[in-house]
């Protein structure tokens, strides 16, 4: 399928989506109630089959937190952007999708380490990189450390 | 008289425990260490604990302009320098709207060949140790050497080169550089054959990786198990294929796909594709075209606002950018998706229910290198 076919298909789906402007990727913004169902029919539907998450990325807008779901076709070979977002900054929670995509559940670990962005349902959500007892989400825009982190 | 005393004895066959392989372990390959759960010597589950060599690479990019981020993509996965440095700088020639002189594009191609075979030498010479063959060693790093010299002569560095700039390369190539690729290349044809004949043909070798560590074309694809590995497992995986960049669309090479899944199917991807590499090479070396090496970039490099995302085969698997700018000369967000990070991943998986030795075997065809997993 083309972008413009995925376009009208995701509508379908998801009528509250929002489609942003980017040259290389289909990109949109759905609520993030409706990830897990979404992302579910992404992977499953035939025409679809968005079977191969490459990237799973955290990110923090300083209002918001986002997490970013990069996906591909093994057999259609299409693309797509998927985005959640919360304002919610004390307790950022979103459902897992490590249930369809295996791959989820490390990444899902490293965003939750950096950006202390929880995913529920997760079976294993620990810090991946830093220790248990580090405090804070380096990854975070907030975050100070005087003595790791030296400014120029 | 002494009386004896019986004490209890514990079935090490029924009882399940846990052994530490690592972070100091020959066959983890750097500081990863496995917690495995066994049973007598069967392994029923294992964690990846990473983190040892954590450097924050992500944080450190917000902070620093792209040139300066070339330099730390080199240290994440240290075998493929040049094609961690190749995805930064077509992220951010895409983003800028420059197209690079072809004499570039071939350059590069012709290099990141380069490094992927040298990067091959050596998981062959390592896996080869894993396996209690130290001569291997000894053979892949006598043939590695070459690559590097061939290197050093060139751009003056062996293993971090940041050979590549935005816009193009550093210095232009050395002018034997033409004729020291092309003897590398009929020297290597002939030491690539000793390769075949010291291990893959070893009865013992093989008795010990077919049909251990199987990971199907479904787990390959779920788990995002990519490159080699993958394509271990049938999964098409290639971005030099599916997602051409420099002169990939120009050249003639196969993909090479297995459909065992095995630890003997990795061994094989990637001994085919060292011959691959070599075809690629011979193809371009004599057709470098004349020009720049590199067109001129303004002193700073201020990306427009927006997303970009750039895909390359490193290695190991896909290597994946992602850049959020808010035009700034610094990136707001800068995430690499590393290939090693997601085939680990699958290392439970693929492991559980096997002998412990055969973890060694399955760890050394993963292939991983833990500064890249940690970033």
């Amino acid at each position: 399928m083309n972008n413009e076919q995925l376009k009208e298909r995701i509508l379908g789906l998801v009528p509250d989506a929002e489609f942003q402007e980017n040259k290389q990727f289909l990109t949109f913004l759905i609520p993030p109630a409706r990830l897990h169902a979404l992302a579910q029919k992404l992977r499953d539907e035939e025409d679809l089959a968005f079977d191969f998450l490459f990237c799973l990325t955290g990110v923090d807008l300083i209002k918001q937190l986002m997490v970013i779901y990069h996906m591909e076709s093994t057999r259609h070979k299409h693309q797509l952007v998927l985005k959640v977002q919360t304002e919610d900054r004390l307790n950022p929670a979103f459902d897992t999708v490590c249930d369809l995509w295996k791959t989820a559940e490390f990444h899902e670990r490293e965003v939750y380490d950096l950006l202390g962005i929880r995913f529920n349902n997760h079976p294993d959500l620990r810090r991946i990189f830093l220790d248990e007892d580090w405090k804070g989400h380096p990854l975070r825009k907030d975050y100070t450390d005087e003595v790791n982190i030296v400014e120029l | 008289m002494k009386e004896v005393v019986n004490l209890p004895v514990k079935n090490i066959e029924e009882e399940e425990y846990h052994i530490n392989m690592g972070p100091q372990h020959p066959s983890t390959h750097g500081v990863l260490r496995l917690v495995v759960s066994l049973q007598g010597e069967i392994v029923k589950s294992l964690k990846p604990h990473c983190g040892y060599i954590h450097r924050g690479i992500e944080k450190m990019c917000e902070k620093d302009t792209y040139p300066q981020i070339i330099h730390l993509t080199d240290r994440m996965d240290y075998l493929s320098a040049h094609i961690n440095n190749h995805a930064v700088c077509m992220l951010v020639e895409k983003a800028l709207e420059v197209e690079v002189p072809e004499r570039v594009k071939y350059i590069r191609t012709i290099i990141d060949e380069l490094n992927r075979i040298a990067s091959h030498q050596l998981w062959w010479c390592s896996f080869g140790m894993d396996m209690g063959g130290l001569t291997c060693f000894f053979y892949g790093l006598r043939d590695r050497e070459k690559i590097l010299d061939i290197f050093e002569e060139s751009f003056g560095s062996r293993l971090l080169h940041s050979y590549y700039t935005p816009g193009g390369l550093m210095m232009d190539i050395h002018p034997n550089f033409q004729k020291s690729v092309k003897d590398f290349i009929v020297y290597f044809r002939k030491k690539i054959k000793d390769y075949d004949d010291l291990l893959t043909g070893n009865i013992i070798m093989q008795e010990r990786t077919k049909g251990v560590g199987i990971l199907s074309k479904e787990d390959a694809v779920s788990y995002g198990v990519t490159g080699p590995s993958g394509r271990g497992s049938g999964f098409s995986c290639d971005v030099r294929k599916n997602h051409p960049y420099g002169v990939y669309d120009k050249v003639e090479f196969n993909e090479i796909l297995m459909h065992e899944g095995d630890t003997f199917a990795r061994y094989m991807v990637r001994m085919h594709e060292m011959h691959e590499s070599m075809k690629i090479i011979e193809q371009l070396i004599d057709n470098i075209p004349a020009g720049d090496y590199s067109v001129k970039m303004k002193a700073v490099l201020k990306l427009p606002a927006g997303e970009y995302f750039q895909r390359v085969e490193a290695a190991r698997g896909e290597l994946g950018v992602y850049v959020l700018s808010d035009g700034n000369k610094t990136p707001f967000r800068m995430k690499f998706r590393s290939p090693n990070f997601s085939n680990l991943s699958a290392l439970d998986h693929i492991s559980r229910g096997g002998k412990i030795a055969d973890l060694v075997a399955i760890g050394g065809s993963l292939d991983y290198v833990i500064p890249d997993i940690d970033r």
